[in-house]
């Protein structure tokens, strides 16, 4: 059936149905997976195919069900426990971060804990501090979790088949603008064609979205579109951005962002996670920890949400967040950037 | 402990307005959300509007909050839930600046940083917060304060049946117990947390009776009325404020809309809502306040028209307040 096009939430539940049908050891705890379909649709008709047992409504327990998932884990299933908004993390994090992360590593890696976190990231239709955050960068901070921000339909499938059958806690996060809501504005160009079979995305590759000669602007999640509607604008000045997709954090695929900013000379980073010690940094670092191979002709630019919880008003929101403006104007920034003449023997 | 007259009134009030304040912000909340104004394809838009964003109305829940509220003074505590108006119009929250934070305006009470979810007055000790069971723990702070301080100031938490079910709640209780706090615990039992029925999620009947696990007087209110929660919230509001320590309260009340605007409810059984409505508070505590001699139709009237009147003046002062500035959004990060 060539030309099928799924949202991303839609995508997504077909990943479930299929890894659910394949492996009996697969089941979903999470608050509202089950007859509402997941908040975000992302569980949608798994109840009414595979029952309550498999897809399971849970109390507001995020650390009981989600450390439930690591001891279901440990002794040989593999659960996936939908946190329904990354913010939420805050009251179950032990459990993530200092057992399901690191139970692996102090065991000698004798403990498997196949278990995959779904969680909605990102905001932009103002629902305020406690419900807008990325926050991928706190989770790729912890040695030991694998973490997946796809930023498209087909992506999210195939990503989503590989972190059901990897053997490692993987975060998976999906961003609320780009899941293809009925009742949420979102970037199109997040729903794709999508194969009817079971596929996988290795983890660790980053996807050149648009090839460019002038600058890269690497980014994730929702910030790919808002990054090709700039390129867009870009073009019609003359300037070819590259963009890079990285869809995983953890494995991190620095040797994509190393050979496209040889090429180009010119790094942009574009995030909607803070700005301060995350992914933006993290990525420069990776440059300038390079510069021996590559010749910059431009100071590194970031862009991210600049250390301010996301403020609930419009404007104000509008303003952290960075939108595809703050893109355009940020690559002609570093466009017309220069870097020291000469560098010190 | 029955209530005077003026306390009845005042409850009536307070009920009225809550409810024209949540069936106002129903239709506002729709403006700018429905086709042809929002993306193509869409049937509705979560974040477009003049009130963008989640909102979690408590239509039907008002006996809840003014059962409570009728005991406390400016100086006692409150800490709401997402679901945080009727709580903060019974704790005399001023209404033009609450709106306009809803609206995101300069104006609201946090300067439009924090919305619907996250109101803050500290002028009369009203927070909320848009974390379920997160409001357990700042009232036992603010209980603590009190007892250290030797004054007889209460702290009350407000939260769902669904709360009941997190880690918060059950240190939170522990603690209160553990440490003999001025602290009432109030549960709103609306029987759903979003599409999750009570029995589905709750190992108990009721909530109040966990509280015997943790050593402290447990009540269930079993009818959605405000003369049934002001009497038990009278007695433990009086323990609490005599130093004998905190109580658990479960209310059984009733939610009207959905879990936030624009929830389809696919969960809900059909004629649930309709059920309920028959037995709305409000007119039965009309009725009530009638019967006994304390409320004629002339002054019926006029309450409502009061009611009315203050909230259509804080939505026309939230719609006509200015926006902050953009760059006003990296300020307050500290003081
Ligand atoms: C820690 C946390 N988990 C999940 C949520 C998402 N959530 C918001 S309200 C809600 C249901 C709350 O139910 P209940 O406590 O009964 O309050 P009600 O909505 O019925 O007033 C859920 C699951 C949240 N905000 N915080
Ligand atoms: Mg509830």
């Amino acid at each position: 059936m060539a030309g099928r096009r799924l949202t991303m939430a839609e995508a997504i539940s077909e990943a479930f149905a299929q890894e659910m049908e394949r492996d009996p050891n697969v089941f979903i705890m999470g608050e509202d997976v089950g007859v509402y379909g997941g908040i975000f649709g992302a569980t949608k008709g798994l109840i009414e195919k595979f029952g309550p047992e498999r897809v399971m409504d849970t109390p507001i327990s995020e650390t009981g069900f989600i450390g439930a998932a690591i001891g279901a884990a440990a002794a040989g299933m593999r659960p996936v426990a939908e946190l329904m908004f990354v913010d939420f993390f805050g009251v179950c994090m032990d459990q993530i971060y200092n057992h399901l992360a690191k139970n692996t590593y102090m065991s000698g890696g004798n403990v498997r804990l196949p278990v995959v976190i779904t969680t909605a990231i990102g905001g932009g239709y103002n629902d305020a501090a406690q419900h807008s955050q990325c926050l991928y960068g706190v989770f790729a901070h912890v040695p030991g979790l694998k973490v997946v921000v796809p930023s498209n339909a087909y992506d999210a499938k195939g990503l989503l088949i590989e972190a059901i059958r990897d053997d490692n806690p993987v975060l998976y996060m999906f961003h609320k603008g780009i899941m293809g809501l009925p009742w949420m504005a979102y970037f199109e160009g997040s729903t794709t064609e999508v194969p009817e079979e079971p596929y996988t995305i290795p983890f660790g590759q980053a996807r050149v979205v648009r090839e460019g000669k002038d600058l890269t602007i690497v980014t994730l999640s929702q910030m790919v579109h808002k990054a090709v509607i700039a390129a867009e604008m870009l073009a019609k000045e003359g300037i070819e951005a590259e963009i890079l997709d990285l869809r995983t954090l953890v494995p991190l695929d620095r040797e994509a962002v190393l050979a496209s900013v040889a090429k180009t000379g010119r790094l942009l980073v574009a995030d909607e996670d803070y700005l301060g010690f995350g992914l933006t940094g993290e990525i420069a670092a990776i440059v300038g920890e390079h510069l021996d191979r590559i010749a910059l002709r431009a100071p590194i630019k970031r862009l991210g949400v600049p250390n301010v919880p996301i403020p609930y008003s419009r404007p104000l929101e509008q303003f952290v967040i960075p939108q595809v403006e703050h893109i355009v104007a940020a690559a002609k920034e570093t466009m017309q950037g220069r870097v020291a003449a000469g560098g010190r023997a | 402990m029955s209530p005077s007259k003026a306390q009845l009134l005042w409850m009536y009030e307070k009920m009225v307005e809550i409810r024209y304040y949540e069936e106002t912000m129903a239709k506002v909340y729709m403006e700018g959300k429905l086709p042809p104004h929002i993306q193509k394809g869409l049937a509705f838009d979560i974040g477009s509007g003049p009130v963008p964003g989640e909102m979690h109305l408590a239509a039907g829940q008002e006996p809840v909050a003014v059962g409570v509220c009728a005991h406390l003074r400016d100086e006692d505590t409150v800490v709401g839930t997402h679901r945080p108006h009727h709580f903060a119009i019974a704790k005399g929250v001023p209404l033009d600046k609450m709106t306009a934070e809803i609206f995101g305006k300069k104006t609201g009470l946090g300067k439009g940083k924090g919305g619907h979810m996250h109101l803050f007055d500290p002028a009369h000790n009203f927070s909320c917060s848009g974390i379920v069971g997160a409001s357990l723990p700042p009232a036992c702070g603010a209980a603590l304060a009190a007892k250290k301080r030797g004054q007889d100031r209460v702290a009350v938490a407000f939260f769902g049946e669904g709360a009941a079910n997190q880690g918060a709640f059950h240190e939170s209780l522990n603690l209160a117990a553990l440490w003999q706090l001025p602290a009432i615990f109030v549960c709103e039992d609306n029987h759903w947390a979003i599409s999750v029925p009570k029995e589905k999620a709750v190992s108990v009947a009721s909530v109040a009776d966990r509280a015997c696990a943790y050593g402290m007087p447990g009540v269930c209110v079993p009818e959605n009325d405000p003369l049934q929660v002001f009497e038990a919230v009278g007695e433990a509001v009086a323990r609490a404020r005599r130093g004998e320590g905190p109580t658990l309260i479960e209310v059984k009340t009733f939610r009207y809309f959905g879990h936030f605007q624009g929830d389809a409810e696919v969960y809900r059984p059909k004629d649930e809502v309709k059920h309920l409505r028959a037995l709305d508070p409000i007119p039965k505590l009309a009725a009530r306040l009638k019967q006994d001699g304390v409320l004629t139709a002339q002054e019926e009237e006029a309450i409502v028209a009061r009611a009315r009147q203050r909230v259509d003046e804080a939505f026309a002062f939230a719609r006509q307040s200015p926006y902050p500035a953009p760059q006003e959004a990296l300020e307050d990060v500290f003081v």
